[in-house]
């Protein structure tokens, strides 16, 4: 029994490491941009697909596939910026939520098109032993394992990058408030470009470890998980970076959880009960901090 | 007196129910010259469906202001209690299709709008992004609730279950929901004149309520929640009156929308049927009930247009999308609009006014 | 009585009603002895800050009372309080004779506080009418159901709320901007509308935050003019924050300063400005101020 529950916590943190991955671009593009990037999910999708292509069709190595899944997955984030949203920046949040929406089902018909809408099995892609523990009892895969050790990586990373760099800092000037940061001479739109161009590489990350997990890739495969990172994002508090690893972890550990004990039907009914429970709670996420209209 | 006289209030409600009037009209008498293909025949109560759909969300996203994902989930709630309902009726010897679809449609609305009422009161607790994150996780909820219920009626009335369908202990019933497999063998009892019907009654609740004591109250709300609190009105009640009349609409329009099929499944009824119909309201114009309609109207008829290159049809769609958002905000259209504008627009006198207010307006701002 | 003239809100037992609502705007107050308004020791604190400490003040059934003090002494912050917008940390605000404890800003606008705002706030995307309309939602009733299916009772009240809203907009003589946008009024037209609009919420207390600020010496005369006006014919109390001194002393009968969150004085016009501790604080920088 207490090997099992620690699988299963083993397998949770894996697949909230993903969500957290995924969620960390959501909240990012959130603060800075303050809009709801749907499409996100898709760029998932679309680096998962460009590392397959690489290592089944042209026989680069694995690590080479992922490196060029993540330079394809960040110009693809940047190119999406300019031409869908940059010319939007002062419209409607509504009116840029339906384009994303417009560029996510772009990207879905697209991969369609390119890729058909069979399956590809992701298997055969990295193959790596599992890991033994207590005389075979437990069992982790190394792709857990691989999974957890990236999202530390990409957490301290991030962290470092947005509290000591300058770039970091015009990224967290320009969330605070964009018109005052664009007077101190911060450079909002190559600021706001460098911010997608992040959160898509992460996507493309973020794409691999999950096929590696769950290897069946097809174009809807960026859609759920998208928007469970989504709500990561919102459970940890929408524009805080530790709050995003926060949420997908939890989000994780939950879904699995309730797919082990409760019933794998309802899985994703119990993880949504529990965002809106903390949400009724504390109405800003759980490291968000809540904002006070002034009158 | 010419419809120029009146009030722009009372013009744009005369043109909106105009418009359902005369698609009517112009449908039916196309469909007696046999103009009409039967692949866009069979999308006629579809399209109905997604007007009431769009004209009900637009209570909530344009009128109210909040912006909901989950209007599929109350659309779904509609559809299955309508079955069920229908499925009764039909067990104990209602025969006539009028009566079933009415008694359906009224049961579902009811459903959704209870269903709507015990959401929205926590939902409504919360604002902005939030709000809409929770309105999806209540959808979700739905979907996945309804995935694992299972409905049947016997002699001796409906028998519930939530594990399988043979736990419902029936003796010779009939299974009207059947978990995953949803709701099967449904009488096919939409008609296009009931879809106009339904969608005349959404469209003249919502207009009635929008030029009412109540519908100032939500657009106060949805306009300054502060100032609206200041004048004695409880943001909370009228958030909630509209999110609850929204669902209830959304109902009715889920059973149109199931009565049209022999078949219907909980996994229709996801976030992305929820995010096609907040497209509708959004390209239609926030508030803009005539807007709805046509949007929702031709958004719909679209991909069936498009069916010939039926490979590129959904991408064209979401070239579509994204061009009638964005163009509007290229400067190359902007100054094509001004240019127009100039040219063909109003008199030189009042732009001279529009810029004295946009000056002494904007020193408001400051 | 039908419903129709039933517009006197059902709470208030004070209220008299007037049966035919052309003759006076508003029905005619008994006017009893209790206060419009007393504080008691109200407070608030932002984090460790006292932002508003220990503020006393009673204000009489039709006083115009005057609420000044250097920017950021905490002049909003009191209107916040009383109308509820910040819930106070510690003291006693009564309403003509009622705690005002536990209630939100909706309730207590009920209860007779009607405000305007600094930062205007109108429903921009209402007409001027619309807007008028609102702020007498609580004085007439009419269901969500009787609107929806367009019964009788709908038809009555609307007639009723178009005739009262235009009745209060004559006040400004604005009845001719009623079909307008609120949003596309010029500014002074908003301010003079945000009064409106408190107004038809029948309030016994009527705030006023900064009401001349941007207007021409021209206008604030107008509406100096104006507030006695509304003052003798509602016979209601205004409280009012303003910086124009002329303003402050020529129409209110009492002033009350306040420096850092606390009150550093009380009293009439004549007494303010002799008062050492207002001359140090406020009035030495009062050119400053004026230029």
């Amino acid at each position: 029994m207490g090997v099992e529950v620690l699988t299963n916590l083993i397998n949770g943190m894996s697949l909230g490491s993903v969500y957290a991955i995924i969620a960390l671009g959501y909240t990012m593009v959130y603060g800075i941009a303050k809009m709801l990037n749907f499409a996100h999910g898709d760029v998932i999708m679309v680096g998962a697909y460009i590392c397959f292509c690489a290592v089944s069709y042209l026989g680069l190595p694995a690590i080479a596939g992922v490196a060029l899944s993540i330079v394809g997955c960040t110009v693809l984030g940047i190119i999406v910026e300019r031409l869908a949203y940059k010319p939007l920046r002062n419209a409607p949040s509504l009116n840029v939520l339906i384009t994303a929406i417009g560029v996510s089902y772009f990207l879905q018909n697209a991969a369609l098109l390119i890729m058909g809408s069979d399956p590809k099995s992701f298997s055969s892609i990295i193959s790596l032993p599992a890991l033994n523990l207590f005389d075979g009892a437990l069992t982790i895969s190394a792709t857990a394992v691989l999974t957890i050790f990236a999202c530390v990586v990409i957490m301290v990373a991030l962290t470092m990058f947005t509290g000591k760099t300058k770039m970091g800092k015009a990224m967290r000037a320009c969330s605070e408030d964009r018109d005052a940061a664009q007077l101190m001479g911060i450079n909002v739109n190559s600021t706001i470009s460098m911010v997608f161009a992040i959160g898509s590489g992460l996507a493309a990350i973020a794409g691999v470890l999950m096929c590696l997990a769950y290897p069946t890739l097809m174009p809807t495969t960026g859609s759920m998980p998208g928007i469970k990172a989504f709500t990561a994002a919102v459970l940890g508090g929408i524009g805080s970076i530790p709050g995003a690893a926060l949420g997908g972890i939890l989000l994780g550990i939950i879904e699995i959880f309730a797919r082990a004990y409760i019933s794998t039907q309802i899985a994703d009914a119990v993880v949504f009960a529990v965002l809106i429970v903390i949400l009724l709670i504390r109405p800003a996420g759980l490291l968000g901090k809540p904002v006070n209209e002034k009158v | 007196m010419g419809i120029k006289s009146l009030k722009p209030q009372t013009r744009s409600t005369i043109i909106t129910y105009a418009i359902v009037v005369i698609a009517f009209l112009a449908v039916t008498v196309l469909d007696g010259a046999g103009l009409i293909s039967n692949s866009l025949s069979g999308q006629l109560v579809p399209i109905c469906a997604y007007v009431s759909l769009a004209v009900s969300l637009n209570l909530v996203v344009g009128v109210s202001g909040e912006l909901s994902l989950g209007h599929a989930g109350f659309m779904s709630v509609g559809a299955f209690t309508g079955v069920v309902a229908a499925g009764c009726l039909a067990r104990f010897g209602v025969e006539n299709e009028l009566l079933l679809f009415v008694g359906a449609a009224v049961v579902g609305a009811i459903a959704a709008g209870v269903i709507g009422f015990l959401v929205g009161i926590p939902v409504m607790r919360l604002r902005g992004d939030y709000l809409a994150i929770v309105t999806l996780a209540f959808g979700e909820i739905i979907k996945n609730l309804l995935n694992i219920f299972y409905v049947g009626v016997d002699d001796a009335g409906l028998h519930f279950s939530m594990t399988d369908s043979a736990s419902l202990g029936m003796n010779q019933g009939v299974i009207l929901i059947n978990g995953p497999k949803g709701a099967v063998g449904i009488d096919k009892i939409s008609t296009f004149a009931l879809g106009i019907l339904l969608v005349l009654i959404t469209v003249a609740v919502v207009l009635n309520l929008m030029h009412s004591r109540d519908g100032r109250a939500i657009m106060a709300v949805r306009d300054n929640r502060i100032a609206a609190e200041s004048v004695g009105i409880n943001t909370t009640k009228y958030r909630l009156m509209a999110f609850t009349v929204a669902s209830a609409l959304a109902g009715a329009a889920g059973v149109l929308y199931a009565m049209n099929y022999s078949t219907i499944v909980p996994s229709q009824f996801d976030f992305n049927q929820s995010i096609l119909i907040l497209v509708y309201v959004v390209l239609g114009g926030m508030g803009n009930i005539s807007g709805s309609i046509i949007s929702a109207a031709f958004l719909t008829v679209l991909p069936e247009v498009l069916r010939p290159i039926n490979n590129y049809r959904m991408l064209i769609y979401a070239v579509v999308l994204i061009l009638v958002m964005v163009v509007p905000h290229t400067k190359i259209y902007q100054r094509a609009a001004d240019a127009v504008r100039r040219r063909f627009g109003k008199g030189e006198a009042d732009d001279a006014a529009d810029e004295v207010l946009a000056t002494e307006g904007g020193e408001a701002h400051e | 009585m039908s419903r129709l003239t039933d517009f006197a809100a059902r709470r208030r037992e004070s209220t008299k009603m007037v049966p035919v609502p052309s003759v006076s705007i508003m029905p005619e107050r008994d006017l009893g002895h209790a206060p419009a308004l007393e504080c008691l020791h109200l407070g608030i604190d932002f984090g460790g800050l006292k932002a508003v400490d220990d503020f006393n003040i009673t204000v009489g059934k039709t006083e115009i009372c005057g609420l000044i003090g250097p920017n950021g002494a905490g002049k909003t912050t009191v209107f916040n309080l009383l109308t509820k917008v910040y819930q106070p940390t510690r003291g006693t605000i009564i309403v003509d004779g009622q705690d005002t404890a536990g209630l939100d800003p909706a309730r207590v606008n009920r209860l007779g506080v009607a405000r305007t705002f600094q930062n205007i706030r109108l429903f921009n995307t209402l007409t001027v009418e619309e807007n008028v309309a609102v702020g007498l939602h609580n004085q007439h009733h009419c269901g969500m159901a009787t609107s929806i299916l367009r019964l009788p009772h709908h038809w009555k009240s609307e007639k009723l709320y178009h005739e009262r809203a235009l009745e209060l907009l004559d006040i400004f003589d604005m009845s001719g901007l009623a079909d307008h946008e609120a949003g596309s009024l010029p500014y002074g037209a908003q301010r003079r509308l945000e009064i409106v609009r408190a107004l038809a919420t029948n309030p016994k207390l009527l705030l006023l935050d900064e009401p001349a600020a941007g207007m021409n010496p021209s206008e604030t005369a107008e509406l100096m003019e104006n507030i006695v006006k509304i003052r003798d014919r509602f016979q209601i109390a205004i409280m009012l924050i303003e910086h124009d001194m002329n303003l402050v002393m020529n129409i209110c009968e009492g002033i009350c300063v306040l420096n850092f969150g606390k009150i550093i004085a009380k009293g009439t016009p004549e007494e303010i400005q002799q008062n050492d501790a207002v001359i140090e604080a406020y009035l030495g920088k009062q050119k400053g101020v004026e230029a």
